[in-house]
């Protein structure tokens, strides 16, 4: 007895002799290397290379005229729309093949509820929103229970999705496509300004009138205005940032897709986060549906395809690790901004448009590699 | 004096496997009970039903001499049991201030307005990792950067900082140096001395013996009794940890050994 607690009191009186990190036995990280094991770091030095390219090929082509970075911007924010829920269950751990069927079916359901049943437009929208509500709940609910991989569950979702949207839009209408979704009645509803419309387009008239940007024959501006999609975008990214960086939800997200298993036993409901999440995949999907439909003013069985994948890839450039528990919701912001503009830029520039998808594959691969270069880094002692 | 925690005569059965028999266990305020056993003997699945991961076929759970049932790992960190599993329950990727407060984020502001008070986070994490002896330069650093031991350090100063009235560590010195290990050894002492009750599980007799006050034995799924430091020498531990007479006919048998 004695001896050994003469031994265990020896112990405890140690001196921090050789405590592994003493704060002087580190190195000071420089400024440069902080910034560099940002999750986002790939993403904007990529998006820099990128503008630096079309700088250098595409000026002059009308690319970065007031109407070619509107249309980057617009294909961007349709998008990072969707990366950004994508990005946080990629955070989480998990995957949603789901989200481009549920484009195409939330945007039937708006038009066969107003081109077929009569439904006012708002309505056909909330039923649209809360029928994504519990799909997504519906996904999560699978992949909890099941102990499936979500991309397994969300790949069976994604043909029964897709399959019913075809048949019953075929079984209703007889039609694959709706027209005429937003019309003479309701093209002034407030859905369509909150979803379709422009926002300052005084400003833009103005700037137009002073030849700042360009005015069309009929004397209108060639850009009306900032596009609604473009603040949804901001809104849902700061929001979805804002909420991984700085709220105790955030944390949660991280530790479910860092290791399921510590996460549960820290007593975090990771149930409950990942069923949340894949709402909140749904709800993104609809939100672009949405825009799609009001800004078209038609439905269409084909929306939306490869549309899981896309997101899925602005997601991995912008930082979010296949594995989780890691990653960035404002990187997907720039993941989808990369996306836009080379896919506008090759417009402009007339690159054949068929490279588009061989440089998307490139990238792919190039983010993975250096996801996994930082995600080292991160771990390793600095 | 009432034990902290206490199992009565638990029975554990996965399927067919039955994992623990009727194992009766209890830990008081500021002791060191010892948990010893081979491979598949069933210290986890002990901890385990003590920490509501697993709940009990049969038997009871008292907590302060309350019978208490934990239908999770949330439950039993609610009633003062903090446990740090084997795999230790540290996100590598993640801060140490983050992993610090995992599942328990102060929070400041109202509503959705609501949000983890990161400043205070990182000043109490630096205190309470200084406290225990580590120190940190960054608390924003990555868990994965850290030493063995120094996670062990952090899940302990975790669980103390939470005001748990019992700590588990499973294996918590067994992939360590000796210097690492020692460093261990002197968190635990320090929990104890907090007045926590500490169950320590551990192959290593040389750990556990300098440091435990009682010591139980597990053998497949039942337990050879509960002993006091002064009731049973090292080489007896050592000797029913190897499964009886096992070690000493392996001795004998092993050429050039002394039994
Ligand atoms: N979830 C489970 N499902 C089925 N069997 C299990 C489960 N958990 C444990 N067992 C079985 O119960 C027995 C006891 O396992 P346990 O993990 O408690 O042993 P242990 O004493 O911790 O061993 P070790 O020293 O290797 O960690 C083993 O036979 C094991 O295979
Ligand atoms: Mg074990």
């Amino acid at each position: 007895m004695s001896e050994a607690s003469a031994e265990s009191s020896k112990a405890i009186r140690i001196e921090k002799k050789g405590a592994g990190s003493d704060a002087s036995r580190l190195a000071k990280q420089s400024w440069f290397s902080h910034v560099m094991h940002r999750p986002e770091s790939g993403a904007v030095s990529g998006l820099v290379f990128v503008y630096v390219f079309f700088v250098l090929f595409a000026n002059g082509s009308g690319m970065f005229s007031a109407e070619g970075l509107m249309n980057i911007f617009k294909v961007s924010a349709e998008l990072g729309i969707l990366a950004v829920s994508v990005s946080l269950l990629m955070i989480a751990g998990e995957f949603d093949l789901s989200i481009g069927s549920m484009v195409a079916l939330a945007g039937l359901i708006i038009g066969v509820g107003v081109a077929k049943l009569g439904l006012s437009l708002p309505v056909a929208v909330m039923i649209a929103f809360v029928f994504s509500l519990l799909i997504g709940a519906f996904n999560g609910y699978l992949v909890v229970r099941t102990k499936l991989p979500s991309f397994i569950v969300s790949l069976a979702t994604m043909f029964i999705l897709r399959g019913v949207a075809v048949a019953a839009t075929r079984m209703l209408t007889g039609k694959t496509q709706i027209s005429y979704v937003v019309n003479e009645l309701n093209q002034n509803s407030w859905v369509v300004s909150l979803f379709s419309g422009h926002l300052f387009t005084g400003l833009f008239q103005t700037l137009a009138e002073h030849g700042v940007i360009d005015m069309r024959p009929d004397g209108l501006p060639a850009v009306q205005g900032i596009p609604m999609s473009i603040l949804w975008w901001l809104a849902i990214s700061a929001l979805a940032t804002w909420m991984l960086l700085r709220t105790r939800l955030g944390n949660w997200i991280f530790a479910t897709g860092g290791d399921l298993n510590a996460a549960r036993n820290m007593g975090v409901p990771v149930d409950k986060v990942r069923i949340l999440l894949f709402m909140f995949s749904a709800v993104s999907a609809t939100l672009f549906a949405t825009i799609q439909v009001l800004e078209s003013g038609s439905a269409d069985t084909l929306r939306g395809i490869q549309k899981e994948f896309e997101a899925i890839i602005a997601a991995v450039i912008g930082g979010s690790l296949l594995t989780g528990g890691y990653g960035s919701a404002i990187g997907s912001m720039f993941g989808a901004l990369i996306f836009g503009t080379v896919q506008i830029g090759m417009f402009y520039t007339g690159i054949d448009t068929d490279w588009f998808k061989v440089f998307l594959g490139v990238m792919v691969l190039l983010a993975v590699l250096f996801n996994d270069y930082i995600r080292k880094m991160a771990t390793s002692s600095r | 004096m009432v034990p902290v925690i206490e199992l009565a005569k638990v029975r554990k059965t996965f399927g067919s496997v039955i994992a623990l028999d009727g194992v009766s266990f209890d830990v008081y305020p500021g002791e060191v009970h010892c948990l010893l056993g081979d491979n598949g003997a069933g210290k986890s699945t002990l901890i385990k039903v003590l920490s509501g991961v697993h709940q009990p076929t049969q038997g009871t759970i008292r907590i302060d001499g309350q019978d208490v049932q934990f239908k999770s790992p949330r439950d039993a960190y609610k009633a003062g049991v903090a446990t740090v599993f084997q795999d230790l329950a540290m996100l590598p990727l993640m801060s140490i201030t983050r992993n610090f407060f995992l599942g328990r984020e102060p929070t400041k502001g109202r509503g959705i307005f609501r949000r983890f008070d990161a400043k205070f986070a990182d000043v109490v994490t630096r205190k309470e990792m200084v406290r225990i002896g580590i120190d940190i330069r960054d608390p924003g650093q990555a868990v994965g950067t850290l030493s063995g031991g120094e996670r062990q350090g952090l899940a302990i100063a975790r669980a103390t900082y939470f005001g748990a009235k019992v700590l588990i560590l499973d294996e918590p010195t067994s992939a360590l140096g000796v210097h690492q290990a020692s460093m261990v050894l002197k968190y635990i002492d320090q929990a104890r001395k907090n007045g926590i009750g500490v169950v320590f599980i551990t192959h290593n007799i040389n750990h556990a013996y300098p440091i435990g006050d009682r010591f139980t034995l597990l053998n497949r799924g039942t337990s050879h009794g509960t002993f006091k430091k002064a009731e049973i020498s090292r080489e007896e531990i050592l000797r029913v940890m190897a499964g009886g007479e096992d070690l000493d006919a392996l001795m004998e048998q092993l050429p050039g050994v002394e039994a």
